[in-house]
């Protein structure tokens, strides 16, 4: 294979960073795991030299640095380097029983809330003004904020009704450019996410919070990939399964926030040679299991809690069981509980000599070299069968998971991953094929790196004229897919959303498309870096 | 939430029937009941109603500040009490996006003021089922009234003419209808066909969303025209339902409901149109109900269910499909393939099992070519 066409994908987990590297066939030609760093910079920069150390004089044919993380989740759950953000609602007096932040756990409320602004404007459904914008307002809250000396590290602006009419989110966001200055970040909900008020601000204050743990991510990787002198360009992975440019991503962290389980599923899918799957990954605590349509994780539209935050953007459909490795067994009611020691296994199993039984010991009870190297100390055969039994009642939980994302098509292959895929069974009922591919181990690094790019346009339109409204966003997104560098050859449109508005004067729909396609191969001289040309999706 | 508020106003007053006395009835709702509140109208809600999700976030917020919202029985109503019935309409699109103002609740309350020179000094659910049940407390809490344990429904309606009030043979004078913004309608029209047909335009001039004052209601007119009780059962569901190491026994056990089947969502056939869902969920039995299939026919809410061409349970008694791990009900336009769930089944309120409680809200009233068979289930019903 000539030409630069070597792609690196790297997964910034919790424990671990993995980087494996890929050709153009999607051959694994080199793969590492080492321990995230606080600064995650030295995580990403360790893991990157090691596959590049790998690749030997081939590392002049890496063209593309692919990232996904779940940094920014994590800095949620832990409350950790968080901003505080000024937040401005547009609506009154609509709204008024729903204060900013309501139903956020009361510590990252505490954390993250500068201030909370109702101030008059937003939409009725059908673009009539609530009430005027009030930007007086605005300007008196923020001087009240700087007075008071609290200060805040970012805005948030959500509109009633935006995602339809996003005039007066723009407006607000060039009075606090003027007020604060332009370096002050400021997030615009709807560039976040779609109709569900509550839901759509949480996503945007979230967002506007995890600004300084954006650029920390954003400069882990612009610095690694200088560090070695890499002629690449570098992507962001994000919670569709497509890239997103670096600059986009530190201004919208919160949209990589699925990316981990939407990485999970493509590699997987990838290393197992399945077009379409469920796909599960078996952790110490849970199961997640995700299903492959089409070549992108399903999504779902439900709203789902980050770090105990409602929000509502698209996100792949995963199912989380609380089944893993580590889970403890109940051995008088012979089943397993929700609790799991984690990672703690390797001292409280019964198999590492610990005192805690757990599904592990079950496994290893049922089948001996589960888990090469240990054995179980002799268990009388009351416990041996207990434990046996909570393996039967972790497979049919499996079954029933599997079931449930499979929505009845019961010829598409099971493909596990994960430490723990010792839980699954070799024959599921509700499934095709089981398989466990090799490096099922670094399937997230591998999603990231075969990531595709991809565009985005909605249009609002009169019903008559539908076709031609989805004939227009079809053209927007197959031209914002190319310039975020898909292949113009092989760009399709892998999505049509149509929502009746109702409760409008003339009846009327929107129109969402998406189009995708695998980033073009660049010429061996590598020009045409989309580094630069990146819209955001 | 009913697709156009209840604003009934009846013809024929049939003799209504006492209602059951309340188990255990609460005498306020405190910040610890809302959440109880909640998970219990939306099993009132049999499947319709509206999420009570973010009706839970506002209620709570309201109950924290303003303290506990004084709860009172119908018997315990005195001659100064005057009780208003209070509901939104509206589509859901537009609900979970221009949410509620608090001013609304008082501009209604201060209009109907107005109208019948007295004050309003009790608020009352139109329905106990789903976002309509819970809401009211928020706005008794804020404006320092009293909620009345009763509600128009004992369950969850979509239409208008489906509210005891009507059963009882009671007519509401006028209805009055606010928005967010602050623009207040009084109607007084010919029917019932006019009423739905002007609050709809107001809702629509409105945005797509509006709140419904209608049927003024007093400790004469009350007694046997409302369904009694339910806030309180509603609460109590839910206290029952949540944390409960086997939720579904708990929660079929304290509305005396049977458990039809356990098993698992196998079909799904529905569609939604302006904010209507019509269609049908097959359960297949998992466990001891292995082998065996169960049809609920929906339209919006749970209405019929069958198994082997039979009817087991049929509209107006009470159908919801809960979760069978966390025992929370599932809404019909959230089932999904695969689901592991419960159908329980009760007896409805006595006020809908007279004649013109049938002819309202019976099979036939939803277009089933059905009688109604009254439902009294395996578990003694109020046991």
């Amino acid at each position: 294979m000539s030409g630069r066409d070597l792609s690196v994908g790297i997964d910034v987990g919790g424990t671990n960073t993995d980087a494996v590297v890929l050709d153009a066939d999607g051959t694994v030609l080199a793969w590492t795991k080492q321990a995230t760093t606080e600064d995650v910079t030295g995580g990403v920069r360790a893991a990157l030299a090691a596959v590049l150390r790998d690749l030997g004089p081939a590392r002049d044919a890496v063209s593309r640095v692919m990232l996904g993380t779940t940094h920014a989740t994590n800095a949620i759950v832990r409350r950790r380097d968080l901003g505080r953000v000024a937040v401005l609602r547009l609506g009154a007096p609509a709204s008024t029983d729903f204060p900013s932040l309501v139903g956020w756990p009361s510590d990252l409320r505490d954390t993250v809330l500068a201030g909370a602004l109702l101030a008059g404007g937003g939409h009725l459904v059908d673009g009539y003004p609530l009430s005027p914008l009030d930007l007086d307002g605005v300007r008196r809250f923020l001087d009240g904020l700087d007075r008071t000396g609290g200060g805040y590290d970012a805005v948030a602006v959500c509109g009633i009704f935006s995602p339809s009419f996003p005039e007066q989110e723009l407006e607000v966001a060039a009075l606090v450019a003027e007020h604060a200055g332009a370096d002050l970040p400021v997030s615009l909900s709807h560039e976040v996410g779609e109709l569900g008020l509550l839901e759509r601000e949480n996503a945007t204050v979230l967002n506007a919070a995890l600004h300084r743990v954006a650029g920390d991510v954003t400069r882990a990787l612009l610095v690694a990939v200088a560090d070695e002198g890499l002629d690449a360009a570098t992507f962001f992975a994000q919670n569709d399964g497509t890239l997103m440019a670096v600059e986009y991503a530190a201004r919208y962290p919160v949209l990589t926030i699925g990316s981990g389980p939407a990485n999970s599923i493509r590699g997987a899918a990838r290393l197992s040679g399945a077009d379409a799957a469920v796909v599960v990954d078996v952790g110490g605590t849970t199961s997640d299991l995700g299903v492959l349509v089409d070549r992108f994780p399903r999504e779902s539209t439900l709203p789902r809690e980050i770090g105990g935050v409602r929000t509502n953007f698209r996100m792949p459909d995963v199912l989380s069981v609380a089944l893993g490795g580590g889970t403890v067994v109940d051995l008088d009611r012979r089943v397993p509980l929700t609790d799991s020691v984690g990672h703690r296994i390797r001292t409280e199993g019964l198999l590492f000599g610990g005192g805690t039984p757990t599904l592990t010991d079950a496994a290893a009870a049922v089948r001996p070299g589960t888990v090469p190297g240990h054995d179980l100390p002799g268990l009388p055969r009351g416990t041996r069968d207990a434990l046996a039994a909570a393996l039967a009642v972790a497979h049919e939980r499996v079954e029933a998971a599997v079931e449930r994302m499979s929505l009845g098509r019961t010829d598409l292959p099971l493909v596990v991953v994960g430490g723990g895929g010792f839980l699954v069974p070799d024959a599921v009922a509700g499934a095709g094929e089981v398989l466990r591919p090799g490096r099922g181990d670094v399937a997230n690094a591998v999603g990231a790196a075969i990531a595709l790019a991809g565009g985005r346009a909605d249009q609002l339109c009169d019903h008559a004229d539908r076709d031609a409204a989805i004939a227009e966003a079809s053209r927007q997104a197959v031209e914002r897919a190319i310039q975020a560098g898909a292949d113009p050859h092989a760009v399709e449109i892998v999505d049509v959303l149509e929502t009746p508005v109702s409760y409008a004067t003339r009846p009327t729909v929107r129109v969402a498309v998406k189009a995708a396609g695998p980033l073009a191969r660049l010429s061996p001289t590598g020009t045409t870096s989309p580094r630069t040309s990146l819209l955001p999706s | 939430m009913p697709r156009s508020t209840a604003l009934a106003a009846a013809t024929t007053p049939p003799p209504p029937e006492p209602s059951p006395p309340p188990l255990r009835p609460l005498t306020a709702v405190g910040p610890d009941d809302v959440a109880p509140l909640a998970a219990g109208a939306a099993v009132f809600g049999t499947g319709g109603g509206g999420a009570v999700h973010t009706v839970r976030l506002s209620v709570g917020t309201a109950v924290a500040e303003h303290g506990p919202v004084p709860l009172v029985r119908v018997a315990d109503l005195t001659a100064d009490d005057v009780v208003i019935n209070l509901s939104a309409m509206g589509a859901p699109s537009v609900g979970i996006e221009m949410l509620g103002a608090a001013a609304q609740a008082r501009t209604l309350v201060h209009e109907v003021e107005q109208l019948v020179g007295r004050r309003v000094t009790t608020l009352m659910a139109a329905e106990i089922g789903g976002s309509n049940g819970v809401a009211p407390v928020g706005w008794a809490a804020q404006l320092g009234l009293q909620v009345l344990d009763a509600d128009g429904m004992g369950r969850a309606f979509p239409q208008a003419t489906m509210i005891a009030m009507n059963v009882a043979g009671l007519a509401s004078e006028f209805a009055v209808m606010a928005d967010v913004v602050g623009n207040v309608t009084v109607l007084r029209t010919r029917d019932i066909a006019w009423l739905e047909r002007h609050a709809r335009a107001f809702t629509v001039a409105a945005g797509g969303i509006a709140l419904g004052a209608h049927y003024l209601l007093d400790h004469r007119t009350a007694p046997g025209a409302v369904i009694e009780g339910t806030v309180s059962r509603a609460v109590e569901v839910g206290r029952r339902l949540l944390g409960a190491a086997d939720p579904v026994a708990e929660v079929a056990d304290e509305l005396g409901a049977a458990v039809l089947v356990a098993g698992k969502v196998i079909d799904i056939d529905r569609v939604t149109e302006g904010g209507f869902t019509r269609g049908s969920v097959t359960v297949q039995g998992v466990g001891p109900d292995r082998g065996r299939l169960l049809r609920v026919e929906i339209q919006n809410e749970n209405l019929v269910v069958v198994e082997d061409g039979e009817v087991l349970v049929s509209v107006p008694d009470l159908v919801t499909v809960v979760d069978s791990e966390t025992g929370e009900a599932i809404s019909t336009e959230m089932l999904r393939f695969g689901q592991r769930v419960s159908v329980l089944a009760w007896a409805c309120d006595p006020l809908w099992r007279t004649p013109r409680g049938i002819e309202l809200a019976g099979p036939r009233a939803f277009g089933y070519d059905l009688d109604y068979v009254p439902f009294d289930g395996t578990a003694a019903v109020g046991a």
